[in-house]
């Protein structure tokens, strides 16, 4: 029993990273109805800002601070000059662009960093796992951060008039340039607002995985796979939906198939699950009236 | 407010979407704290009209407002001017609250809005009521309240509304034009309002427009276009 | 471009291997037209369909692994694997297709991506090791130009390539531009319509899905009788990714544009390795960006655009 709880406290943790990263794609799915397959990639490169930083010899917190701001203001960058003019373009186009920035980033990265593999720092400390032994340190601390920017986010969307108006720009563009929201910077900075939390759950997942170029290929995969398992429309389903992909895989991996087969596994369960229930756990059909 | 200044100045407007224009060069004016009224068929270009001022399609020409050119602005900046644009189907929120359209509405002005959207609910007792409610989930005739008060909410100095009447029962139209004669007397803006209906259009207006294939083939005060009965039939069919 | 146009450009291509080509060239021209066969099943279910899938490097697996394994435990000859691994393609792809009749757009594409890490993962699976040969593979053996034709075995296989990749793509024309292919675009488009014009979407979609998992699965049998070698790690979510580049690339719903894809995804990362050998793949990704820019409806568009132009379609006068 308590091997099978173990499992499920490290399916949490990293669930917490699928989510946030389920949570980025969300964002600029619901915007531009894209999926950034960049993500996880701008996601590695932004870790290794912080590993450089933090060799350099800045402190941990300053390294992640600069960090996500690298981050935003890359996203946002990016999103000004790959997606904007393609914003009428078939959207062929936009999957091309972001397939081709996966491209660079990790090509750019192996060239800077080499691809070999890096061990970085955890700012929760190395000793002994807390909470009866079923968390390690860092695990209880990513958790913790991960809440926290989940809950930031949330709250910033709800009750601030900047997240009001990046979710009406998302929601209906042509209403909200006539009540005076300018869109495209909207866009823009829900671009950048992504890549920040991108950057986030890569310093979190590097000190577990170490850090490769390759390290988001599978993060990646499990926060898509959590999206849609909790309503790719519905961004706390999303949040809720990686958290139990982080779950299924540890219980799976462990239990049923091994590691070799996991990814599989978890897979097939999600599509399985998604087959009976098609617009996700948690996706809700919106009302509407003509 | 001198009722008699000129609030929107048009001439030689050209508009239309890609390679084709749907609007070929007519002159209009709105003055400040009065409606002028935009009819004709569909397809003549009313909307069109609408959006070329919004800075929402190609545009060549003139448009002055306040004396000032809006051509070639962006859409955001036009309304930050001072234009309310209330879009065919009435551009709601869905999947926001009423209260979030109320906010939104009111995205460019700064501070506390409490009075602002009590206001409002003056006009619109309904909105209260539905105040939290996703504003999706709202009738039709609530909508396009909603989609007035959001516009009014910008503090417009030019209120555009395109099809106030779209699609409503004949009930409701009644009491939205009622409400839009109290919001004339009260808040001086300048109103130009693009109808297909009419006679509800001519009943609020004091100038008129008539297009057709987006041209201006008729124009002069309301009254005067009212009262003359072949220009009723043949051009607007009442 | 003239029936006649298409014929001449045919022989042409069958007469590279005696005059111009030789060794690796002629490998990489044979992987041309391989993906190309691959790159256009995939556009038959996505560019005509509207299905996207992220994963058909699964169908070229099972394609190559089935001729690999027919060739190698049962000594059937190469030629005749080709309608057997048709069939299990096809098969295959009706199966993945029952889901994604419920899983539309993103959905479509999570499963077929979970199929993409699947397939390879299974493949080196312990308890089908006796067939697949596990992490190692199999090795098979090149086949010999037949009826003593005075050619080399890497020119046959070129030929006989070609041959079968003229016929699907022929054979998909032909399908495309009839009744079939007006109601798969139909559903693509405007689907409530299509049912309401009594195509039965259902039964179309998921055959459409067979069809198109039949050209890569084909596609993955010539590759690997070209390669000589199966092995699942060559079949991963790269390959899949490839795929898809290629179909971005050539531009969706066209005929021709696979092959503009496979040209791309075959020589631009030998060209991005010699511009940077540091990091090529930010210079693959460069150009493919670049494309997207220049053209973002794919080659095949610019093709569109650019017929008029041309001599055989200008009118004199």
């Amino acid at each position: 029993m308590d091997g099978v709880l173990h499992q499920v406290f490290s399916g949490i943790a990293s669930g917490g990273i699928y989510a946030s990263i389920a949570l980025a794609l969300v964002m600029i799915f619901t915007a531009t109805h894209h999926v950034n397959f960049a993500q996880g990639e701008m996601a590695m490169f932004s870790t290794y800002i912080a590993l450089t930083l933090i060799e350099a010899g800045v402190p941990y917190w300053g390294a992640f601070a600069i960090t996500i701001v690298f981050a935003m203001v890359v996203g946002t960058i990016v999103q000004k000059i790959l997606m904007e003019p393609l914003m009428n373009a078939p959207v062929l186009a936009s999957v091309g662009v972001f397939i081709g920035l996966l491209f660079i980033f990790n090509s750019v990265a192996g060239w800077i960093f080499t691809y070999t593999l890096k061990p970085f720092p955890t700012p929760f400390g190395e000793g002994g796992p807390l909470l009866g032994g079923f968390f390690s340190r860092h695990e209880l601390g990513s958790t913790a951060i991960t809440v926290v920017v989940l809950f930031s986010v949330w709250a910033f969307f709800r009750f601030t008039s900047l997240g009001l108006a990046m979710r009406a720009a998302a929601f209906n563009p042509v209403s909200s340039r006539l009540v005076g929201v300018p869109v495209a910077t909207m866009l823009a900075l829900g671009w950048g607002l992504a890549s920040g939390i991108g950057a986030i759950a890569g310093m979190m997942v590097a000190p577990i995985v170490f850090l490769d170029p390759n390290m988001m290929g599978g993060v990646l995969l499990y926060a898509f796979a959590g999206a849609l398992l909790g309503g790719i429309t519905n961004p706390l389903g999303a949040v809720l939906g990686g958290f139990l992909v982080g779950i299924i895989e540890n219980l799976g991996g462990a239990y049923i198939v091994g590691t070799e087969l996991k990814l599989s596994l978890a897979l097939i369960i999600i599509v399985a699950v998604l087959t009976l229930k098609p617009a996700g756990l948690f996706g809700k059909v919106l009302a509407s009236r003509v | 407010m001198q009722p008699e200044t000129k609030l929107l100045e048009v001439k030689g407007l050209r508009a239309g979407y890609g390679e084709t224009w749907a609007v070929h060069g007519i002159d209009f004016e709105v003055m400040a704290g009065r409606v002028t009224a935009l009819l004709g068929a569909n397809g003549a270009g009313k909307t069109t009209t609408l959006r070329a001022i919004s800075g929402m399609v190609k545009t060549a020409g003139t448009v002055d407002f306040n004396g000032k050119s809006l051509v070639g602005m962006k859409t955001e900046a036009i309304a930050a001017a001072g234009i309310a644009h209330v879009p065919d189907g009435r551009g709601t929120f869905m999947e926001l609250s009423v209260e979030e359209n109320m906010k939104l509405g009111a995205y460019t002005r700064k501070g506390d809005q409490t009075a602002e959207f009590d206001r409002m609910f003056a006009y619109f007792p309904k909105l209260k009521e539905r105040f939290r409610q996703q504003a999706g989930l709202l009738s039709g005739g609530e909508q396009q309240m909603l989609a007035i008060a959001r516009a009014l909410l910008l503090k417009p100095k030019l209120l555009l509304l395109d099809e106030p009447s779209f699609g409503l029962a004949p009930l409701i139209v009644r009491e939205i034009f009622d409400i839009m004669r109290q919001i004339k007397d009260r808040e001086g803006v300048g109103i130009l309002v693009v109808e297909q209906n009419a006679s509800l259009a001519l009943d609020i207006s004091e100038n008129a427009y008539l297009l057709e294939t987006g041209r201006i083939v008729m124009s002069g005060a309301s009254s005067e276009i009212a009262k003359d009965e072949g220009l009723r039939r043949s051009y607007l069919g009442y | 471009m003239s029936r006649t146009g298409i014929i001449i450009a045919c022989i042409l291509m069958a007469a590279v291997p005696y005059f111009f080509a030789s060794g690796y060239q002629l490998f990489q021209l044979t992987l041309v037209v391989t993906y190309a066969v691959a790159i256009l099943g995939l556009n038959l279910v996505t560019g005509y369909n509207g299905q996207v899938s992220l994963g058909h490097g699964a169908f070229y697996a099972v394609g190559a692994y089935t001729t690999a394994i027919l060739m190698d435990k049962f000594d059937v000859p190469y030629w005749a694997t080709l309608p057997i691994s048709a069939a299990v393609c096809a098969g295959f792809g009706f199966l993945i297709g029952l889901p994604a009749l419920r899983l539309g757009g993103l959905y479509l594409a999570l499963t077929t991506f979970a199929l993409a890490v699947a397939v390879p993962q299974l493949l080196k699976y312990r308890l089908f090791e006796d067939y697949t040969g596990g992490v190692q593979g199999i090795v098979i053996l090149k086949p010999d130009p037949p009826f003593g034709l005075p050619m080399t075995g890497d020119q046959w296989v070129f030929l006989f390539t070609l041959l079968v990749g003229i016929v699907c793509f022929v054979l998909s024309a032909n399908l495309v531009k009839g009744r079939i292919g007006r109601a798969m675009m139909a559903i693509r488009d405007q689907p409530l319509a299509a049912e309401a014009m009594g195509i039965d979407i259902a039964m179309l979609k998921t055959r459409t899905f067979a069809v198109s998992a039949l050209m890569t699965g084909i596609a993955g049998s010539l590759g690997a009788i070209a390669v000589q070698f199966v092995a699942p790690d060559a079949f991963g979510v790269p390959l899949s990714l490839t795929f898809f580049v290629g179909f971005v690339v050539g531009g969706g719903a066209s005929i021709v544009g696979p092959i503009f894809g496979a040209i791309f995804v075959e020589f631009i990362p030998n060209i991005a390795d010699e511009i940077s050998k540091a990091a090529p793949g930010a210079v693959y990704g460069v150009l493919l960006i670049a494309l997207m820019f220049l053209a973002p409806g794919g080659c095949a568009s610019l093709v569109r655009k650019a017929a008029p132009y041309m001599p055989w379609n200008r009118k004199t006068g």
